[in-house]
Parts: structure tokens; sequence; C-alpha cells
């Protein structure tokens, strides 16, 4: 019998997407919202390593590491802009004060 | 389901949650990071050791010391000494401590020879993950390397209009 069941992969990748969604959705700091969003990619890469381990597929990890890539680039431009946003002079990080970006 | 899986997950599922609730941002990275070390101890009862190790290295590793970099030059509100003093606080770290603590005496239990053989999952290794990148997934490869490539450039450019503006 293995640890881990597919089953409760799978709910504690539900879990972990929820939490991270309703973190996108409640909070207006930019900052907390890239870090929300690492926490859904990484729900999404758990159901992928799960799935492989499920049907001992190394697709499922080749997944993760192509997620693990986007995570990457994801974070890195998502601050890059929040640094920018910060170096012209806001003195927020509220997303809701940046729909005015030129160039 | 094994008691050392069930105190993983809770101890991610709980991380997450303190991770959108916190009001300062490195509190939130401290939760966040100790949410990626029990994750990859669930990787690894997955039978996907490979993947842990990746989950530390480049998550854990590279991504987190970007956010804390970046809140260091944000340097948001108050002064540095009395921000010092908030962050230093046991109540600012002692949550991530204890989950920390919790996702290291797993780690403990497992090495030690006490715990006897754990129900070992026919594990994917790293051979198997090599082949497969780069036999049947050498398109998403290369496309992985476009991304990685596109995300360099847009970085640099959003930094260096930062520049000039200086």
């Amino acid at each position: 019998m293995p640890v881990f069941s597919f089953n409760d992969t799978l709910l504690l990748a539900t879990i972990l997407f929820s939490v991270g969604l309703a973190g996108v959705l409640i909070r207006r700091n930019m900052l907390f919202m890239l870090m929300s969003l690492d926490i859904m990619l990484n729900a999404a890469a758990l159901v992928f390593v799960g799935a492989g381990a499920r049907w001992h597929d190394a697709a499922g990890q080749v997944m993760f590491l192509l997620i693990l890539a986007l995570a990457a680039v994801e974070t890195a431009v998502g601050l890059a802009i929040i640094l920018c946003l910060h170096a012209r002079g806001r003195p927020t990080l509220d997303a809701d004060t940046g729909n005015l970006l030129q160039g | 389901m094994h008691a050392l899986a069930l105190l993983a997950a809770s101890v991610t599922v709980i991380g997450a949650i303190m991770v959108i609730t916190r009001k300062v941002a490195v509190h939130a990275v401290l939760y966040l990071v100790v949410t990626l070390l029990a994750l990859a101890a669930l990787l690894v009862m997955l039978g996907a050791s490979f993947a842990a190790m990746l989950e530390i290295i480049i998550y854990a590793g590279a991504i987190m010391v970007l956010f804390v970099f970046v809140i260091m030059m944000l340097n948001l509100g108050q002064p540095d000494s009395a921000r010092e003093k908030e962050w230093l606080r046991p109540r600012a770290w002692l949550g991530p401590g204890i989950l920390a603590a919790i996702v290291c005496a797993e780690l403990l239990y497992c090495i030690s020879p006490l715990s006897g053989s754990m129900p070992s999952l026919a594990s994917i290794t790293a051979h198997d993950v090599g082949l497969s990148l780069f036999g049947r997934y050498v398109l998403m490869v290369e496309l992985a390397s476009f991304l990685l490539l596109a995300g360099l450039v847009s970085a640099f450019h959003i930094g260096r209009n930062r520049m000039e503006n200086r």
C-alpha cells in the first residue's frame, strides 16, 4: 500500500490551489499576489508528480521541471515589474493602482 | 494514510494559509519557505526524490532569495531600526520555526534506524526523468529555453528603463 494515494494527492492539491486562489483574490499587495501564484503553481506541480507516481511514468516529473522553469520566469518578471513601479515613485504596492502603465 | 504524510500535508496547508494572511511580507516569505520544504517532503513520499531536490534548490533557494532581495530593495515604510526590531521579535519567527521543526523531526525520524522500513513506492529516479526529458520531450525543453530567454530579456528591459530614469 502506498504512503500517499492519488486521491489524497488530489485533495491536498485542491486545498493548496484554493488557498492560493483565495490569496490572489483577497490580497491587494502585489508581493502577496506573487506568492499566492507560486502556491497555485506548486499545487499544479503536485498533481503532475502525483499522477506520475500513480501511473509510474516519468512524464509527471518532466512536467514538474517545466512548471519550475515557468515559475522562475513568472517570479522574475513580476518582481521586476514591482521594482519598476516602485522606482517611479508609487508609495504603495496596491495592485489596483497600477492601471496606468506607460511603456 | 500514513501519519508522516498527514503531518507533512497539514504543515503545507497551514503554511500556505499563514502566507496569505500575514501583514509583513518577510513573515510571509518565512512561511512560504516552510511550505515549500514540507511540500518537498511530500514529493519524496510520492517517490519523486529528484523533483523534491529541485523544489528545495530552485524554489526554496533561488526564488525565495529573489523575494527577499526585492523586499529589501523596496524598503517600505518604517525606518530601519524599528523594522529590524519588529522582525526579530519571537512572534515573527516562532510560527515558521515550529513548522520547520516538525518537518526536521520528520526527516530525522525517517533516517533513524528506529523507524523500520518505510513502505517504499517504486520511485522514479533522475535517470528515468532525464531519458524522458531529452527523448520524447526535447521540443518542450527548447520551448522552456525560449521562455527563459524571453523572461531574461523582459526583466533586463524593465530594469534598464529604471536605470535611465534615475
